[in-house]
């Protein structure tokens, strides 16, 4: 059975979110492109599961054999993937360098076609990830292998109805070792998801697709911790378990915050100055 | 001219059931999944052995192409089965993303493809599947030609790593292939060797292509019979060695003249050797209610209609 490689405290969680989002920053900045909103917001998440929650190896091994796995649904947060995935260890830092640029591996939405470590399957079409989420839960249920199966969704993406499919599926034939995530941030492209597509009550949504609903603080780890260790508690008790988590687009940069005008635009180089002063860290690592 | 003679008739999707109940016994690692429609894809013995190994995804095909996906990930060989025409158009994206361009080791097997499904009518007749899948990149695309081959190709397909689209159908046609054939996959089957015109069939009409042969020989043509049960990757080998020989050519169908084998093998010509060419195929048209006899008929898929092309490819030969 692995375990987490880092199982840092709080205050260290705190210290690899403000790098990890200094890399984000820096990343759409140098390409002038990327999605830095929803990676910012999410940005808690991702350094919850890769240095406290989830038990896996840096080794990293197609097939996943009794290691928690992650699939990330909404690909276009792929700067805070891939720069969680880097400050984990599954890659060097400085690869992040390449971020959209021609030849590299970390394209602009994930992709197992380069082989980059950590990325199980292609996603950036919306809709898919639930689906093959399911799918590795049940391989792991037939491998008799009981580590975890994490997912994340954009709450936009609900809008899709290959995740409805999905979810009727999930709760009908009870894939109890998945624990999905909905980035609650209530924005997408056009403006926010009440004025493009309410998605109305999601927590009821779920509720009636025999799924284990929870709801938690996606930008305070006092608030996510707490949440993930209960949801890991209420798997195989024969409902998929999914976490409704608020988040703040483009947390952590106060000009970034709150709005979609940040979902899919860089930062210029005198907004990154600004971003950066305000992502302080202790020990700034940047690649 | 080799004789193929023929005792029984069975649909190629038995073939397909047979195959999977087989890997069923000898591969721990294949599961099945089907979207609703277990009767028509045969796939009832091979649950009835397998319970564990068998999902019902109910009606929700890209959720079933995903799932299928994911299930590669924890070493499956998972085997997804519904209609030629839920298994390509409907899902395409899903393919794309997370099967092709994802590398997953996911077998798509389609029933019912063509206008042989017959009285159900165009919804349901896909005529387009082989170009679509064929122009993925990764894709391996498949088409056998009876209920041994189908048999055979879908225990092959269990060996080969990498996404794989295996076409078959629904009505009942001749079994004139060996049982105990070892199944190549881009490997041609030479049926009939001959020297006036080389004839690339795919699928039903393959044995459509040997009728027309006869009649052919009677005519004092000798045709070249080749089956492309793969389409994709095409065997430019067997195609150039025969053209070389005859110097013109027909490609034998049940999809739309555009997109399909007979495109594939333009392409090897007009590159290599350009040469007279004809397709019998459909003529970029839907379908529509009919018997599987009927409809072959009224859109140009007969031994007949084989015959009118190789006369065609024939008289265009330079002197």
């Amino acid at each position: 059975m692995k375990v987490n490689p880092h199982n840092k405290s709080i205050d260290e969680l705190k210290e690899v979110a403000a790098q990890v989002r200094r890399d984000i920053v820096r990343m759409v900045h140098a390409v002038n492109s990327g999605h830095p909103g929803g990676s910012l917001g999410c940005t808690d998440y991702f350094v919850s599961l890769y240095f406290k929650v989830m038990n896996y190896s840096t080794d990293f091994k197609m097939n996943g054999e009794g290691e928690d796995l992650f699939f990330l649904s909404n690909g276009h947060i792929s700067p805070v993937f891939y720069s969680t995935l880097a400050r984990a260890g599954f890659f060097e830092p400085k690869e992040l360098a390449t971020f959209r640029k021609l030849n590299s591996r970390l394209q602009g939405h994930p992709a197992t076609e380069e082989g980059l470590p950590g990325i199980r399957v292609a996603s950036g079409s919306l809709g898919q990830g639930m689906s093959v989420a399911i799918g590795a839960a049940q391989a792991k249920k037939l491998n008799k292998d009981n580590s975890l199966v994490y997912l994340l969704m954009g709450d936009g993406e609900l809008q899709e109805g290959q995740v409805w499919e999905a979810t009727m599926y999930a709760g009908g034939k009870k894939v109890d070792n998945l624990i999905a995530t909905v980035d609650r941030n209530g924005q997408q492209i056009d403006g926010s998801t009440k004025e493009v597509m309410p998605l109305g009550d999601l927590r009821a949504k779920f509720e009636a697709f025999g799924w284990n609903v929870m709801e938690a603080n996606g930008n305070s780890f006092e608030s996510l911790l707490p949440t993930l260790d209960q949801a890991k508690a209420a798997t195989g008790k024969g409902k998929p378990i999914m976490i409704l988590m608020d988040t703040e687009m483009g947390y952590g940069v106060d000009f970034m915050m709150g709005s979609h005008k940040w979902h899919g635009v860089a930062p210029n180089d005198e907004q990154l100055e600004i971003a950066l002063q305000q992502l302080a860290v202790n020990e700034a690592a940047d690649y | 001219m080799k004789e193929y003679k023929y005792t029984e008739k069975k649909d190629t999707r038995s073939g397909f059931g047979a195959g999977l109940l087989e890997l069923g016994r000898t591969n721990p690692n294949v599961v099945a999944l089907c979207a609703d429609l277990v009767g028509s894809l045969k796939m009832a013995d091979f649950i009835k052995e397998n319970p564990e190994r068998f999902f019902q995804i109910g009606i929700a095909e890209a959720n079933m192409m995903g799932i299928a996906a994911g299930l590669t990930i924890g070493g499956k060989i998972p085997f997804t089965g519904t209609f030629a025409n839920f298994s390509t158009g409907r899902v395409y994206d899903q393919i794309r993303q997370s099967i092709a361009y994802s590398g997953k080791n996911v077998k798509i097997c389609a029933s019912h493809a063509g206008l042989t499904l017959g009285e159900d009518g165009a919804t349901h007749q896909i005529l387009e599947d082989i170009g679509m899948m064929k122009m993925l990149p990764h894709m391996t695309v498949i088409n056998p030609c009876d209920y041994n081959q189908t048999k055979a190709a879908t225990m092959a397909i269990a060996d080969y790593e990498g996404p794989v689209y295996l076409r078959f159908g629904r009505p009942v046609i001749p079994i004139f292939t060996d049982p105990n054939q070892k199944f190549e996959i881009g490997k041609a089957w030479m049926v009939n060797e001959g020297t006036d015109v080389s004839i690339f069939a795919t699928g039903h009409m393959v044995w459509k292509a040997i009728l027309a042969g006869h009649i052919l020989a009677e005519k004092g043509i000798s045709a070249e019979i080749i089956n492309i049960h793969t389409i994709k990757p095409l065997d430019e080998e067997a195609i150039l060695k025969s053209v070389a020989k005859t110097k013109c050519v027909v490609s034998a169908e049940e999809h739309n003249r555009l997109g399909g084998l007979g495109d594939s093998i333009a392409q090897v010509l007009v590159k290599n050797i350009p040469l007279p060419m004809e397709y019998v195929a459909v003529n970029d048209t839907f379908g529509e209610s009919g018997t599987p006899e009927e409809l072959m008929e009224k859109y140009g898929l007969t031994e007949n209609d084989i015959v009118e092309a190789a006369q065609r490819a024939i008289s265009r030969k330079q002197a």
